[in-house]
C-alpha cells in the first residue's frame, strides 16, 4: 500500500470511528452525563481507596480533542450512578483500533504500563499533536520517550539504550529544543510512532539498510549524493558491511559536521574500517595537525574523498581522480600544481617498493639519528665517569693537608700547571 | 701522568682573580637566540610530532589550539632564520672581506682538523684511563660538533620547513615525493636536534664536573683564569706565548649579570629536560 493510501485509509477509519463516538451519546443520552460525574469527579481533592487522584478537570478536558465525548463512552462499563468501586481499564482500542493494531507488533507491544497513555499523557487531557499541550506534540516528543530512553534508571532497568542525553545534545535535539523547529526530526520521524520495530527488524526504518531512506526523507539531496556513492551502491547490492547514516553521524548524537568536535572525533570511524588508510594518514602532516585540535581545517577523510558521493579513484568524476587533484588540493591549497598534487596523502615510509624515495630517506634520517645519539651517549657516560672518578680522587687532598694519601705526580703536575 | 689536568672546579685558594673574555657579546647574544627560539622550536614542534600524545593534545588546547603552536613555531623559525643569515653574513664578512685570520683554519677555527681526530681518540683513551686527557684549543672537538651539528641542522630542518610552509612554491623545483619526504626529514632531524642538544650538549657543555651545574661563559663572556688554564690549556699557553693574554683580559662578572645568566639558564635546562622527558615518554610509548 503506497503511504498516500494508507493515509486516506487512516483518515477514513478515523472519520468512521469519531462519527461512531459521537453517535453513542446520543443513544445513551438518558443515562449519565458528563455532568453527571463531574458533580464528584470536579472535586479536585477526591481520590480513590488508595489515595489516588480521581479528579478531572472538567473545563481542561472539554478543550481535549475527546472533549465532545461523555466519560461513559470510555468507561463502558459505567452504566448508572452509583457505580462499582472497581472499574476496568478503559480500552482505546474500541475507537482507535488501527493505531492498536500497529502496536501490537511493535516493540512495545508487551508494555506494562497502559499502552497508549504512556506516550499520550493523562487520558483526560489528550490533545491533537498539532497543539503544543500535546505529550507527542514534536517540541514535546523527546521528553515523553525520554521518560523512558533516559538514564533515569527506567533505562537501564530495562535494557533500554540511553538515547535522550546523547539526542537532546544533537544538531536535531538542538533545533529543536533551542530553536523550536517544528521540522527538525524527533524521535518519531526516525523511528515511527505507534508501528516502532527493532533496527534489527529488515522492517524497520531504523534497520540498516533502510537508513539512507530514513534520514533521506529530510536529506534527500545527501540521500541521492550518498547513493551514487560506493557506501550507497553497496548497502543497495545488499553488503551490510559498508556504512550508512548513522555508522559515520551517529544515530543520536549528531554533530553539526562543520563543527570542530565532529572533525575531531570522525576521522578514526572511517579508519574502523580503512584500517591501513588510516594509519598510513597519520604519518602525515595533515594528521598530526588535525588531531591537536583548534585547527578543524587539516583535510579530513572526506575533504578529498567527498563524504557522501564517495568513488574510487579511478572514477572520472571522483575528486581523487589524477585529474582533478588540482581542483581537489587547490580548495585548501592555492596555487596547488601538477607537481604539488603527486604528494601522496596516505604516503607510507616504510614500503620500499610503493614509494621508495621516501622509504630511503626515513632510513637514512633513522640511521643517522640512532648512529649521532648512540655514540654521543656513550661518549657522555665515559666521560662523566671518568671526569667525577677524577674529582673525587683528587679533592680530599685539596680540602685538607695530609688526611688523603700522599700526593703523586698527578697533583704536583696540576699545582705546577696552574701556578703557571 | 705529569700531564694530567686537575679535573676539579673547586677554585684554587690562591686565586689570580684574572678573567678573560671568551665570547663576544655578539655571539652571547647568538648564543641566547638560538637557545630561546630553539627552546620555543622543540617546545611547538614536539606536540606536532607526537601529536598522539597525551600532552601535546593538553598543551595545544592550553595555548589556543594547533594555529597558536603553529603561528609561534613559525615566529620562532623566521627568528632563528634571520640569525643564521646574520651569523653567515658575519663569517664571510670577517673571512673573506676583511681577511681576518682564523676563521676558516687555524686553531681558532670551527672547521675541524687532524688534531681533533687526534683529541676525539685521546680522550676516549683517558675515559678507558688508557692514556692521558688531551689538552684542548679554543674549541674543543664536541664543541666543533656541537656547531657544525647545529649549521647542518638548520640547513636542514631550515629547508624542509620552509618546503612545508611554501609547498605549493617549492612544488615548482622539487619532485611529489619530495613534499612528503620533507616532512619526516623536519620531524626526524628536528628530534635529533632535541635530543641532541638536551641530552648531549647540556651534559658536555654544562651539566659536567668541570662546568656543574653551568658553564656561566657563555653568559657573561667571561671565565677566570684558572677555568681557562684548566679547560684549554693549549690555548691558554699558545696566548701566552703570543703576548696576547693582557688584551683579552676581562671585568669579573657583575652580581646581577651572574643572577640573571643563571636563572635564564637553569630555566632553559629546567624546559630542555622537560621537553627530553615528554619526547622520551611519546617515543617510547
Amino acid at each position: 500500500m503506497t503511504v498516500a493510501a494508507r493515509k486516506k485509509l487512516q483518515l477514513f477509519v478515523r472519520i468512521a470511528s469519531i462519527a461512531a463516538c459521537l453517535a453513542v451519546p446520543s443513544l445513551a443520552s438518558h443515562s449519565l452525563s458528563a455532568q453527571d460525574c463531574l458533580t464528584c469527579h470536579g472535586d479536585s481533592n477526591m481520590t480513590d481507596s488508595a489515595g489516588h487522584s480521581i479528579a478531572v478537570d472538567g473545563q481542561k478536558f472539554a478543550s481535549s480533542i475527546h472533549g465532545s465525548l461523555q466519560c461513559i463512552n470510555c468507561h463502558t462499563d459505567i452504566k448508572a450512578y452509583p457505580h462499582p468501586d472497581n472499574i476496568a481499564p478503559v480500552d482505546c482500542k474500541t475507537c482507535h483500533a488501527d493505531q492498536a493494531d500497529q502496536l501490537k507488533g511493535s516493540v512495545h507491544a508487551d508494555g506494562k504500563d497502559h499502552p497508549c497513555t504512556s506516550c499520550h499523557g493523562v487520558a483526560h487531557y489528550i490533545f491533537p499533536k498539532t497543539d503544543a499541550r500535546s505529550a507527542v506534540y514534536p517540541l514535546n516528543v523527546p521528553k515523553t520517550c525520554g521518560q523512558c530512553h533516559s538514564n533515569n534508571g527506567m533505562a537501564g532497568k530495562h535494557g533500554l539504550p540511553s538515547v535522550y542525553p546523547n539526542y537532546i545534545d544533537s544538531i536535531h535535539g538542538f533545533a529543536l529544543s533551542k530553536e523550536g523547529l517544528l521540522v527538525a526530526a524527533n524521535c518519531q520521524s526516525c523511528h515511527g510512532s505507534h508501528h516502532i520495530l527493532s533496527r534489527k527488524d529488515p522492517q524497520s526504518p531504523t534497520y540498516k539498510s533502510n537508513v539512507p531512506k530514513t534520514c533521506g526523507a529530510c536529506h534527500a539531496k545527501i540521500d541521492a549524493d550518498y547513493e551514487q556513492g560506493i557506501h550507497g551502491k553497496a548497502i543497495a547490492k545488499g553488503d551490510l558491511n559498508a556504512p550508512v547514516c548513522t555508522d559515520c553521524h551517529t544515530a543520536h548524537a549528531i554533530l553539526q559536521p562543520t563543527e570542530a568536535a565532529f572533525r575531531m572525533q570522525s576521522t578514526p570511524i572511517c579508519g574502523n574500517c580503512h584500517k591501513e588508510k588510516f594509519s598510513t594518514y597519520r604519518d602525515t602532516f595533515h594528521s598530526q595537525l588535525g588531531s591537536l585540535g583548534g585547527y578543524v581545517e587539516t583535510a579530513r577523510c572526506w575533504d578529498c574523498h567527498q563524504a557522501h558521493d564517495v568513488r574510487p579513484a579511478s572514477d572520472p568524476s571522483s575528486p581523487i581522480n589524477q585529474a582533478n587533484l588540482v581542483i581537489t588540493c587547490g580548495r585548501c591549497h592555492s596555487g596547488a600544481n601538477l607537481s604539488f598534487v603527486q604528494y601522496q596523502p596516505h604516503a607510507n615510509a616504510h614500503d620500499r617498493k610503493l614509494s621508495p624515495g621516501l622509504f630511503y630517506v626515513r632510513l637514512f634520517m633513522n640511521l643517522l639519528l640512532a648512529s649521532v645519539l648512540t655514540f654521543f651517549m656513550i661518549h657522555t657516560i665515559l666521560w662523566l665517569i671518568r671526569s667525577r672518578y677524577q674529582q673525587v680522587k683528587s679533592s680530599p687532598r685539596r680540602a685538607g693537608n695530609g688526611t688523603g694519601k700522599p700526593a703523586n705526580g698527578g697533583t704536583n703536575a696540576a699545582k705546577g700547571d696552574n701556578n703557571a | 701522568m705529569p700531564e694530567l689536568a686537575p679535573a676539579n672546579r673547586i677554585p684554587e685558594p690562591a686565586t689570580t682573580g684574572r678573567y678573560f673574555v671568551r665570547f663576544t657579546r655578539a655571539q652571547r647574544w647568538m648564543h641566547a637566540v638560538l637557545f630561546s627560539t630553539f627552546l620555543g622550536l622543540a617546545a611547538t614542534g614536539l606536540p606536532m610530532r607526537f601529536s598522539e600524545s597525551f600532552w601535546a593534545r593538553k598543551f595545544a588546547s592550553g595555548v589556543g589550539g594547533f594555529g597558536a603552536i603553529l603561528f609561534f613555531h613559525k615566529f620562532c623559525a623566521i627568528a632563528l632564520t634571520v640569525a643564521f643569515l646574520i651569523h653567515v653574513k658575519d663569517i664571510f664578512q670577517r673571512g673573506l672581506v676583511n681577511r681576518e685570520k682564523g676563521i676558516f683554519w687555524g686553531p681558532t677555527s670551527m672547521v675541524a682538523n687532524w688534531k681533533d681526530a687526534k683529541d676525539l681518540f685521546g680522550h676516549m683513551r683517558w675515559f678507558l684511563g688508557l692514556g692521558p686527557k688531551p689538552k684542548f684549543e679554543r674549541y674543543a672537538y664536541w664543541e666543533k660538533f656541537d656547531y657544525w651539528a647545529v649549521f647542518w641542522g638548520m640547513i636542514v630542518i631550515g629547508f624542509s620547513g620552509y618546503a612545508m610552509w611554501f609547498a605549493p612554491f617549492f612544488a615548482h623545483f622539487l619532485p611529489g615525493w619530495a613534499l612528503n619526504a620533507v616532512l619526516i626529514i623536519h620531524s626526524e632531524e628536528g628530534l635529533l636536534a632535541i635530543l641532541f642538544i638536551f641530552a648531549i650538549h647540556f651534559v658536555n657543555t654544562h651539566l659536567r664536573p668541570d662546568s656543574f651545574p653551568m658553564d656561566m661563559v657563555i653568559f657573561t663572556g667571561v671565565e677566570s683564569e684558572e677555568e681557562f688554564q684548566h679547560k684549554r690549556p693549549l690555548e691558554y699557553q699558545r696566548m701566552a706565548a703570543e703576548g696576547k693574554l693582557s688584551p683579552r683580559l676581562g671585568q669579573a662578572p657583575p652580581i646581577w649579570l651572574l643572577n640573571f645568566s643563571r636563572v635564564v639558564g637553569y630555566a632553559a635546562i629546567f624546559i630542555g629536560l622537560l621537553l627530553l622527558v615528554l619526547t622520551l615518554s611519546a617515543y617510547f610509548s
